[in-house]
């Protein structure tokens, strides 16, 4: 497998499937490691980064978790395969910023990838469709019960897992789920939840990342704490939060379908309309157009476009994958060309 | 009155010292006060420090301004303070007095109750060790260009890899 072969394929995590799917898009965990004692990435020189890396990588070849994975030394990729890693959720921008001795490497299907060398020396991730963190962290658990065997993980068993930041110290682990809401935004509540979560200790942010505004009415929830409850606590707290937050945006989805349901099939068709027919279109303008759709597909008002194929080009849209797909630099206004034309052909436009 | 290191816990200790002939006194509180008696007396073999009334004869000399620093990557307190990420996971025992409390601030907890790591076997860990013996061995024998005896290295190593491999 190579880099190439993810431009025909996405992520298992966007396949639509799974328990509450229309809205919950996916569940991920996250876990950082380090070796004992090596210096964390941001302090090691390049050697070390060097030895760390090897280490981290014969271990993983020792476990059956990396079978069929690839795996890509940051320094061997160019700035739009870099590009194209993140906009896929499977790097940081960090990552990608200082490659030195930096790797990642990714299962097939993408449901785990790790990053050696980020911030901590691993960070192992698993992102699955749909709403189960439960079933994702066993997965995560694994492979972490898995890579201890074989590799010495810094440890103190009054402090937990040892990271460089000590936001991270404890359990080290970072569950989030990514939710569709667009009722909740348009009924105008989205603030008060978003308000409610970050007092109960929960972190908020959008779809395209770390600091980013929600675009495409997506949020990920997750939890901050990691220090003083152990992983099945924290991961029963987020997913009684998401539970709510899941019933809040069902009932105000049958509140627009009650109070006006003519407005919400017009503004779910105008945006059908504009999509499949638009020639010259923007990333901003796109992804709240097929957060629009997406909501007609949940409701049953737009019947022959899948969720799967809405949930995917919230992906391919963006400037590296349209630039891959083409084989070639694009620049702005090529782009903007492209990307509509690449949703005529998904969602079946003139 | 604050603690004079780190700022935040009440100064109950009050320490004198002699830097440079000059006299001065510090203020702590009883965790920064720990450490900084555990280090003298490693420098100095010096038990009573803490009582404020010890003799110091003039020529025991410490710095005051001398940084806490992490004996395993070398980072010192007032980096961590400034771009706040540690430096190895030694950190956490040399800077634990402040840790303690940080973490308690960002946490709500200083204690850990997730699982803990599965123990790496004696036999694997030994092999890991020889396997990079190995290694360090080649490249010096490169070095010195004795290939003869880096060749043998490298088959050396070749077995143990695809014995790790089944
Ligand atoms: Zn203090
Ligand atoms: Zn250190």
């Amino acid at each position: 497998m190579k880099l190439d072969d993810f431009i025909d394929n996405t992520g298992q995590w966007l396949k639509g499937t799974g328990d509450h799917a229309n809205i919950v898009m996916s569940s991920r965990i996250r876990l950082a490691r380090n070796l004992d004692l090596r210096p964390f990435p941001n302090r090691a020189k390049k050697k070390e980064l060097e030895e760390i890396l090897t280490m981290v990588k014969e271990a993983m070849d020792k476990t059956d978790f990396f079978k069929k994975s690839i795996f890509f030394k940051i320094t061997e990729l160019d700035q739009i395969d870099k590009q194209f890693l993140i906009e896929r959720h499977l790097m940081s921008h960090e990552h990608a910023t200082n490659p030195e001795g930096k790797a990642l490497i990714v299962s097939e299907e993408e449901v785990i990838s790790v990053m050696i060398n980020e911030e901590d020396h691993l960070r192992i991730q698993v992102m699955q469709s749909g709403f189960d963190l439960e079933e994702t962290w066993q997965i995560a658990n694994s492979i972490d019960d898995g890579l201890s065997k074989l590799l010495e993980f810094a440890y103190a068993p009054r402090w937990g897992y040892l990271t460089s930041c000590p936001t991270n110290t404890g359990t080290a682990m970072r569950g989030s789920v990514m939710l569709h809401l667009p009722a909740l935004v348009m009924t105008k509540q989205i603030n008060k939840i978003l308000n409610a979560i970050s007092k109960l200790n929960f972190a908020s942010r959008g779809f395209y990342g770390e600091g980013t505004q929600a675009s495409g009415n997506i949020y990920q929830i997750s939890n901050q704490v990691s220090l003083g409850h152990s992983e099945q606590d924290v991961l029963q707290n987020i997913s009684g939060l998401i539970r709510q937050v899941i019933e809040q945006e069902e009932q105000a989805r049958q509140a627009l379908l009650l109070q006006n349901k003519p407005m919400l099939e017009d503004k779910i068709f105008r945006s059908s309309g504009i999509l499949k027919n638009a020639h010259i279109i923007s990333s901003q303008e796109t992804v709240e157009l097929l957060s629009m759709i997406r909501l007609g597909i949940d409701l049953n008002i737009i019947k022959n476009v899948e969720r799967k194929d809405i949930n995917e080009l919230f992906i391919m849209i963006q400037p590296a994958h349209l630039q891959k797909i083409e084989g070639k630099k694009l620049n702005a206004t090529e782009r903007d060309t492209r990307r509509a034309s690449l949703i005529r052909e998904k969602i079946g436009g003139e | 009155m604050q603690c004079d290191i780190c700022g935040k816990r009440k100064a109950t200790v009050h320490l004198t010292e002699i830097v440079d002939e000059q006299m001065s006194e510090m203020h702590l509180c009883e965790q920064c006060a720990r450490q900084k008696s555990m280090k003298m007396e490693q420098q100095f073999g010096l038990a009573d420090l803490l009582s404020g009334l010890a003799d110091f004869s003039k020529h025991v000399k410490t710095d005051v301004k001398e940084v806490l620093k992490c004996e395993h990557c070398g980072m010192d307190y007032e980096d961590f303070r400034k771009f706040g990420r540690l430096g190895c996971s030694g950190c956490y025992e040399s800077f634990q007095a402040h840790l303690t409390t940080l973490l308690k601030k960002i946490h709500g907890s200083n204690h850990h109750l997730g699982k803990s790591p599965q123990k790496v076997p004696p036999a694997t860990k030994k092999k890991i060790k020889d396997f990079h013996n190995l290694k360090d061995q080649l490249e010096q024998a490169i070095q010195v260009e004795d290939f003869e005896k880096a060749a043998r290295l490298r088959d050396q190593i070749r077995e143990m890899e695809k014995k790790g491999k089944k």
